[in-house]
């Protein structure tokens, strides 16, 4: 094995900086990430019901008053849902991309979105 | 001359069916899109024994068998954009002093990365693919020194072979 595993001084600075390079482009990508994230989409039963903007604050009735969504300082937060569980009104305030709150009873899905994204994630053969 | 000829053949031959064999290698890295890349093997030691012309001439005409024989249009844009990315930067890396076979792999396993998510990039036509530059960064890492491993120890049994 030693015969074969002959890594010069450059070899191992050359795995250095991929290993630097990749866990900056890591760290870069959690802090930016959610920077993009400007809009929140709601959907009931995959149909989308309308796009929301986080920049200004405002109450949302979903699917004629079963649920409402309440957008404050950038975050969205379910506020009151008519199903018994009241799972999705106990879920934390989403705002960071591709974050969501769901509501299963009610089949709504809202997703926190930035709004240059298209409407496909990625395409593959 | 001749036998230049006949070592093209058996090289590209090799090329093809290590890109075979891979496909039958039932090792899953889990990731997607993450894979060994035999056939750069071949190629990391046609760069080291063959001009670099024909190095590259063997890169190109590799990937355009092998994405007649088992893949599709999208499949070959991807493995040019990677296999020429991957070759040029061996090639200028192998010119530097000091780095060894293996560390020329590496930088060759990780540009071949990169070349095909650029081309990714370009064809969502989105950057949402950035996400997957560190996974990339680092399998093209491992896969690179795996191969430039090989590559060493097949090198030094080929020494007395020249072509």
């Amino acid at each position: 094995m030693k015969t074969f595993l002959k890594l010069k001084k450059k070899d191992w600075l050359l795995i250095i900086i991929i290993i630097c390079v990749a866990g900056l482009a890591f760290f870069l990508h959690e802090k930016i990430g959610g920077r993009g994230a400007n809009c929140v989409t709601i959907k009931v039963d995959g149909t989308i019901q309308g796009v929301y903007s986080l920049a200004e604050d405002q109450e949302i009735e979903i699917n004629g008053g079963t649920n409402l969504l309440v957008i404050r300082n950038q975050e969205a937060n379910m506020k009151e849902a008519d199903c018994p569980d009241q799972l999705c009104v106990h879920q934390k305030p989403v705002s960071k991309n591709h974050e969501s709150i769901i509501c299963l009873p009610n089949k709504v899905v809202v997703e926190v979105d930035s709004s240059e994204n298209s409407e496909f994630d990625a395409v593959t053969n | 001359m001749k036998s230049r000829v006949a070592y093209f053949g058996v090289f590209t031959a090799l090329a093809l069916i290590f890109g075979y064999i891979e496909t039958l290698i039932p090792i899953s890295f889990g990731i997607p899109g993450v894979k060994l890349g035999l056939a750069n093997l071949i190629i990391v030691i046609a760069l080291y024994r063959m001009k670099l012309s024909e190095a590259f001439l063997l890169s190109v005409v590799r990937v355009l068998l092998s994405g007649f024989l088992f893949g599709n249009y999208f499949s070959i844009l991807y493995s040019l954009a990677g296999g020429l990315l991957s070759l040029t930067v061996m090639a200028v890396m192998k010119r530097q002093e000091g780095f060894s076979i293996a560390g020329v792999s590496i930088a060759g396993g990780v540009f071949h990365n990169v070349g095909q998510l650029i081309i990714a990039a370009l064809v969502v036509e989105t950057f949402s693919v950035t996400y997957y530059i560190p996974v990339l960064l680092i399998a093209g890492l491992l896969t690179g020194l795996l191969i430039g491993i090989l590559a060493g120890g097949m090198l030094k049994r080929l020494a007395e072979l020249s072509f």
